[in-house]
């Protein structure tokens, strides 16, 4: 157990919630780990994506390919 | 004053050595600065032992009619860390090297659907490779047969071979611009230079008959006459076809093919850059919070009181 004090406050709560519900048993550990790190890729590449084309916004196919499809 | 140097490095080094030996022996002030001079004396021996062979090893070559003239640097676009190449730029510059490169230089390394997704749809892709005729086969009998091309044929060449290139251009072989933006100093900066820089002759100057005069061209004769006049494209875009225009989007339309994958490594590179920052934070902040215990301790040792006898 890494909380040992139960002091009661708002952090100490949230700490004991989250040690009972993920840290105990270590398949919903493991289960843990791999479903944020595929969410948090997901995350990240979305948004680094949107900045890029935001930086980039008109130089790319995707930017002026809609000129060039007349179906 | 080599040797002088050198010998005053080996001495300062030698002292440094001796100084780690000691250090315990020696009071902390003193042995802090003295280790400050000899690195200092260290470092000025290095740095004269190597301004010195830089200078003898050095030759300055500014030969401008032997190397070419320095083309100056463009502030291109795609050159800054963030940008991708401007497609459309990329799109005029194939209508450029089709029109008017081509009848001349090959580009071997690119294909037809290399240009999907890039510049031109693969409709239009389809319907630009089919213009063109492919030797295929053997068919069932063992005969070479043509067909219209495809979108994974390569870029049609100009001539069959080397030899037919030469004799169609009085000796001279325009080479294949397939990576000429990375084959050539000064990249980019070079070939817009090049195919704008074409100008009479300075006074003195000769230039043999079918040669023409280039100041960006190692040796200022290049075979290669001026092609790019004003107007001589029409884009579809309605960019005003003006030869630095043309020049600008065949030399971006030639980086892009000498380095297609340029796009996608430098987003990349943000997405690496970015998630190694937060991971040197990460560890920064680890170290900090696991060594704080450590470096706000202190250790009192109170030796036992000596023993009366």
């Amino acid at each position: 157990m890494p909380v040992k004090s139960n002091n009661g406050t708002f952090a100490n709560k949230f700490a004991r919630a989250g040690y009972n519900t993920i840290v105990k048993r270590n398949s919903i550990f493991l289960t843990t780990i791999f479903v944020s790190a595929f969410a948090a890729e997901m995350v990240f590449d979305s948004v680094s994506d949107r900045i890029w084309d935001n930086i980039n916004k008109g130089r790319q196919w995707k930017d002026i390919s809609a000129k060039y499809t007349t179906e | 004053m080599f040797r002088l140097s050198a010998l005053s490095t080996r001495q300062a080094v030698q002292r440094l050595a001796v100084q780690a030996r000691h250090q315990s022996t020696i009071s902390t002030a003193a042995a802090s600065s003295m280790t400050a001079k000899n690195v200092s004396m260290a470092a000025t021996g290095v740095a004269t032992v190597g301004a010195i062979a830089y200078m003898s090893m050095e030759t300055v070559d500014a030969n401008m009619a032997a190397d070419g003239l320095h083309p100056p640097v463009y502030p291109w676009d795609h050159k800054k860390n963030l940008a991708t190449f401007d497609h459309a730029a990329i799109r005029r510059g194939y209508q450029v090297y089709k029109e008017v490169c081509a009848a001349c230089h090959s580009l071997d390394r690119i294909a037809w659907r290399n240009l999907i997704g890039v510049s031109h749809t693969e409709a239009e892709v389809k319907a630009m490779a089919e213009e063109f005729e492919y030797t295929d086969g053997p068919n069932d009998v063992g005969d070479m047969f043509q067909r219209p091309g495809k979108p994974s044929d390569y870029m049609p060449k100009p001539y069959a071979n080397e030899e037919q290139a030469r004799a169609g251009n009085a000796g001279a072989y325009p080479p294949d611009l397939s990576l000429m933006i990375k084959a050539r100093h000064g990249g980019a900066d070079y070939v817009f230079s090049l195919l704008t820089g074409y100008q009479d002759p300075p006074a003195g100057v000769e230039i043999r008959e079918g040669l023409n005069f280039n100041p960006y061209f190692p040796g200022g004769a290049i075979g290669m006459a001026r092609v790019l006049y004003d107007g001589l494209v029409e884009y579809e875009d309605g960019t005003p076809a003006t030869t630095s225009q043309m020049a600008k989007d065949v030399t971006i339309f030639l980086s892009w093919a000498a380095e297609p994958e340029m796009d996608e490594r430098k987003k990349m590179g943000m997405k690496a850059l970015t998630m190694l920052a937060l991971l040197t934070g990460l560890s920064v902040y680890l170290k900090r919070h696991k060594w704080a215990g450590l470096k706000t301790r202190k250790i009192l040792y109170n030796p036992p009181a000596p023993k009366k006898h």
